[in-house]
């Protein structure tokens, strides 16, 4: 499972880049890997809104749908179109083709309540227990 | 006859392989207080007795009037393929497609019939179908919700009755705005539209033919409707669509109708056929069942229920809708339908009905005291005005054997002598002429 | 197998229509008209009938296959009530014909109908009135809670939540949203049963209801179902029973005497109106007393002289959920199916339709685990969990099924349970037949742990193989084109 360093982790296995007052985000290699081929991705229009942990994306496999939480709270400045047409880009690039949008990052402190690689690594090791 | 092979010695056997004296035990876990407090259903009777039964109650229903009645629903003649096809109990008995290896044969159909569906509409996409023509229509409306993120909608008066009640009844707890606006001189009213359309509106609905039987071309109603972001919805009528503008060609986002013209018999009110079609930019807000095409290990052509993401044994409670159970056999005999009746024989179908149609109205024209509207053309259902009330001729000419038409007071304020007639291309001109001819007796009495 | 639009040859047609026998009026105005005429295939009859006859038999279906498709109940459907949904007097009225004046008279025959087969299944399920306008199962529990939302709008609260359990069909939530409803989901406990805590601490005065099914889609029979719905009335909420699992308790139990306020009926389930490769089905939905006034209109009445009327005049009614009275053609049969049966045809499709499910159970339960207890109702559920430790999923089990020339049970339904496989056999099924069936299951399971790359690659003996279902959802082709 692919784990990069310098990313932060949400326990509903969404990833944040953080580049000054700017997050790009996604879905982790453990979620396109349990989801199986993606076949849509629902994506949140640019100059909405996201909170913390509610609802901002929908990611659809064959026989699933599941919904991606924000990991930070912000405004959408551009979501990742090239994935309206090509889904599979997060399977095959959860952390770089495949990242869904880039946000506006409402409240800095909100990345203390998300983990590093080395806490996601270890919260992932103990779900597959 | 219950059909159900068990011999007492199977019983048994089946009994003692599960580990229980008697099929009682395995109702225990129902205590007594639980039990019914009453059954009292007859006792069940051979075959032959119900059979008779039953055709006597048949015998209770009219079946010899001449069918002049419309109102969205046609007496078009089945060729009696439809009935033979749908009837093979390989298609009937099965159910829905959800293992795609052993139900290639349904999948291919709804494919063919999804074809059908787009051909006729000039959209892009359909559905494996829906109930019938009005849950179509609200179904229709909801996409236009969920995709504008408004709430106001504009609703054609010269939309069926039926339908505007039905889109009423179940968006009642859902706070969406409903304005309706008239039609005038048979044809929707720009004016009103235009005064009511803002960038507040989800979606403006029209009827082609509407209830009155007035045909139109909305394509400039679609342009003001997109200047403001809304979609324009259209429910249409399947046979006209072998003559008249499609809804594709007008622009239109979402088609719906009712599939019953197209080889579905009027069965007192069901089963029916509703059909739904939009732009593919539209497509997955789509409710429904959606067949898609795909290959197998072998890379051999086959297809597969599709895009399953956005129907509720998925979504559960953000399901697109809650629709389960489709009209897959009524789609089936839709699509056998059309295909009997090909590309040239669905235009000359079209024909047929409108000129037989033209040809009462001319008949009617020489009846005394009778006005046909003629303020916008028709198709084969026209209005007429009356020297008095609808529902008293009716009634007459029901002594007479016709049925001779819906009476529009029923459904419009104020048009209380105002009268609906159909002509399908199963009316003779005799029978065309008769109709007339009772009419003019009936209105002298 | 080729498209009917690919057998299509320009000039020929499946139907010669009558010729023009009036004068030829002026065209519709081009302007009206469309540019394009629909490509439709162009083909003979015969084309047409090869073409199909050949379609129908690429698929399974009761008449050929054995089809324990869990929570469908797939039972025999009776030829005789086809015999009867096609006679002249019922197929050839038009639904309007009531609607003219003194019209009812036109129709009394399928008024008749109607009414009498609301008065069976109220007396069959304990319910006061019957409405027989919804057209599916799911349209049937739009339609119940839509009039449970009224019922409490009369009564001046506007309640916001419904409560489901997670075991519960799609439909349930997915129609309680749709009716502008929350809904809260209740866990499953360890037995299989509604998590009585979890329950109850969600029950407050914002439960407008509680939607249930009983036997639960576990296939069990809920002991505190009683203590459910008490508990539901207390807070001022109501119950729906969800019929979908009416085949388990037909004469031995009926949702109007445990507590149930409002529930639809599946008649292509329990009344064995044929499923029509998805249908047209028939939902026809059952109130006690003090929701009867809410019904759909109009309401099929029987006048003093014994005649039929349709009644439009309830001013609480909910309005139309359908365009006139149901599916009648789907209701005609499950009439017809119900005069067949009789009281003690009904009773004994409830009790013949449980011992087969239990005789499954009871001959599968070493091989396959059965998701919750050793007995079952009128289906069993059972968990491909083990198999799926040498790598064998529920899927690849029914596809070996497949190559039997088994219809696979449901799989993955209910969603709680891991690799589930619900095996409802119904009444009509011989015992040979399941013993057939019992045998390539544990065949299966055996080959599970033995061979499990036969189980991957089936099935094999079927025109089609496995198909890429991940490529039919990226690249969406929903239609024919013309080139």
């Amino acid at each position: 499972m692919n784990i990069p360093e310098n990313l932060l982790y949400t326990k509903d296995h969404e990833w944040a880049k953080i580049e000054g007052d700017k997050a790009t985000i996604g879905i982790t290699d453990f979620a396109q890997h349990s989801l199986g081929d993606i076949t849509f991705i629902d994506l949140p229009k640019p100059g909405a809104k996201v909170e913390q942990s509610k609802w901002c994306a929908t990611v659809e496999s064959v026989k699933a749908a599941s919904d991606v939480y924000a990991p930070l709270s912000g405004e959408v400045l551009k979501a990742n179109t090239e994935l309206t047409n090509h889904p599979e880009l997060v399977n095959k690039s959860a952390y770089d083709a495949g990242w869904f949008a880039v946000i506006k990052i409402a409240d800095l402190e909100e990345k203390n309540k998300l983990m590093n690689s080395v806490q996601y690594k270890e919260y992932v090791q103990g779900l597959s227990k | 006859m219950n059909y159900i092979p068990h011999t007492e010695l199977e019983k048994k056997e089946m009994l003692k392989a599960i580990g229980v004296s008697s099929v009682d035990e395995l109702f225990k876990c129902i205590p007594k207080e639980l039990r019914p407090k009453s059954f009292n259903i007859p006792e069940g009777k051979s075959e032959f007795e119900v059979i008779e039964y039953l055709k006597l109650l048949s015998r209770k229903n009219a079946t010899n009037l001449t069918d002049f009645v419309g109102g969205g629903f046609y007496d078009h003649y089945i060729p009696a393929a439809v009935d033979a096809l749908a009837g093979r109990s390989e298609f009937y008995t099965a159910y829905t497609p959800y293992q795609p290896e052993c139900s290639q044969g349904w999948l291919q159909a709804i494919y063919e019939y999804q074809t059908v569906i787009c051909e006729l509409t000039g959209l892009d996409v359909s559905n494996a179908s829906l109930y019938d023509g009005g849950t179509a229509l609200y179904e229709a409306t909801m996409m236009a919700v969920r995709l504008t993120g408004r709430k106001k909608i504009i609703v054609d008066s010269g939309v069926s009755l039926i339908y505007r009640t039905m889109l009423y009844a179940y968006t009642s707890n859902l706070s969406i705005e409903f304005i309706e606006t008239p039609v005038v001189h048979g044809q929707s009213c720009r004016e009103d539209i235009y005064k009511h359309l803002d960038d507040q509106t989800a979606a403006v609905i029209v009827q082609n033919p509407n209830f009155f039987g007035a045909v139109d071309d909305f394509s400039d109603i679609v342009q003001q409707v997109h200047k403001y972001g809304a979609l324009a919805i259209a429910s249409v009528y399947p046979v006209s669509l072998g003559m008249l503008k499609s809804p594709g060609e007008m622009g239109i986002d979402i088609a719906t109708g009712e599939g019953q013209s197209l080889g579905i018999p009027l069965s007192f009110g069901g089963p029916y056929l509703g059909f739904i079609a939009v732009k593919k930019e539209h497509m997955r807000q789509l409710p429904g069942r959606i067949v898609g095409a795909t290959v197998d290990k072998d890379n051999k052509r086959g297809f597969v229920l599709t895009l399953q993401a956005r129907e509720q044994h998925i979504r559960r409670e953000r399901a697109t809708s809650n629709i389960c159970s489709n009209e897959a056999l009524c789609a089936l005999r839709a699509l056998i339908y059309a295909s009997l009746l090909g590309k040239t024989g669905f235009q000359e179908l079209a024909k047929l009905n409108y000129q037989k149609a033209e040809f009462a109205k001319a008949a009617l024209d020489k009846v005394n005291g009778v006005k046909v509207k003629r303020s916008a053309p028709t198709f084969n259902e026209f209005t007429v005005c009356l020297p008095k009330n609808a529902d008293e001729v009716v009634c007459q000419m029901i002594n007479k054997g016709f049925a001779c038409g819906f009476p529009l007071g029923r459904f419009y304020k104020g048009l209380d002598n105002y009268l609906l007639v159909a002509v399908t291309e199963k009316r003779t001109k005799e029978e065309i002429v008769q109709f007339a001819n009772s009419l003019e007796a009936a209105l002298c009495s | 197998m080729q498209l009917i639009f690919e057998k299509s040859r320009p000039g020929r047609n499946g139907i010669k229509l009558p010729e023009i026998d009036v004068p030829i009026a002026s065209d519709m105005p081009a302007k009206y008209c469309r540019k394009h005429p629909a490509s439709l295939p162009e083909v003979s009859e015969l084309d047409v009938v090869r073409h199909f006859s050949n379609l129908s038999r690429l698929n399974f279906s009761v008449d050929t296959n054995f089809y324990p498709l869990g929570s469908c109940t797939m039972k025999y459907n009776p030829k005789f009530t086809e015999k009867v949904a096609a006679m002249e007097g019922f197929s050839d009225v038009h639904p309007l014909l009531p609607q003219l004046s003194g019209g009812g008279m036109l129709a009394q025959g399928s008024l008749e109908v109607l009414y009498n087969t609301e008065r069976l299944l109220s007396e069959i399920t304990g319910m006061s009135a019957f409405t027989t306008q919804p057209l599916a199962g799911a349209h049937g529990e739009l339609t119940g809670v839509m009039l449970i939302s009224a019922y409490h709008k009369n009564n001046g609260k506007c309640r916001k939540h419904v409560i489901i359990p997670d075991s519960a069909h799609g439909t349930n939530p997915a129609s309680a949203a749709i009716a502008g409803y929350k809904v809260v989901v209740i866990p499953t406990d360890k037995d299989g049963f509604l998590d009585m805590q979890a329950y109850k601490k969600a029950l407050n005065q914002e439960t407008a209801a509680v939607m249930l099914t009983c036997p639960d889609t576990l296939g069990l029979f809920n002991p505190k179902i009683k203590e459910i719905a008490d508990l539901a009335h207390g807070v001022g909420a109501l119950m729906y029973y969800d019929g979908a699992n009416l085949n388990a308790i037909l004469g031995k139990c009926r949702p109007g005497d445990i507590g149930f306020d409002v529930m639809h009926i599946n008649l292509h389930k329990t009344f064995a109106t044929p499923h029509g490769g998805g249908g047209p089905g028939a939902g026809p939905v059952g109130v006690c007393e003090k929701l009867v006034d809410f019904l759909p209109i109009s309401r099929v009445i029987r006048r003093a002289d014994g005649t039929f009327a349709l009644d439009y005049h309830k001013h609480k009614s909910i309005g139309y959920i359908a365009p006139f009275y149901g599916n009648f053609g789907v209701i005609l049969k499950a009439y017809a199916y119900i005069l067949s049966l009789g009281r003690s045809g009904l009773i004994e499709a409830s009790e013949n339709a449980v011992l087969s499910a239990n005789y499954c159970l009871g001959r599968l339960k070493d091989y396959y685990a059965p998701a919750y207890g050793k007995s079952c109702m009128h289906e069993c559920v059972l968990s491909a969990e083990k198999q799926l430790e040498q790598g064998v999923h529920a899927l690849d089990i029914a596809k070996y099924l497949i190559d039997k020339g088994f219809h696979p049970p449901t799989i993955y339904f209910p969603m709680i349970v891991k690799e589930a496989m619900m095996v409802e056999p119904t009444e009509t099924e011989s015992k040979e037949t399941l013993d057939a069936f019992i045998e390539v299951m544990i065949e299966a399971a055996v080959l599970a742990k033995a061979n499990p790359e036969v189980l991957h690659q089936a099935p094999l003996s079927m025109p089609i193989k496995r198909l890429d279902e991940t490529k039919a959802a990226r690249e969406p082709n929903l239609r024919w084109q013309p080139k």
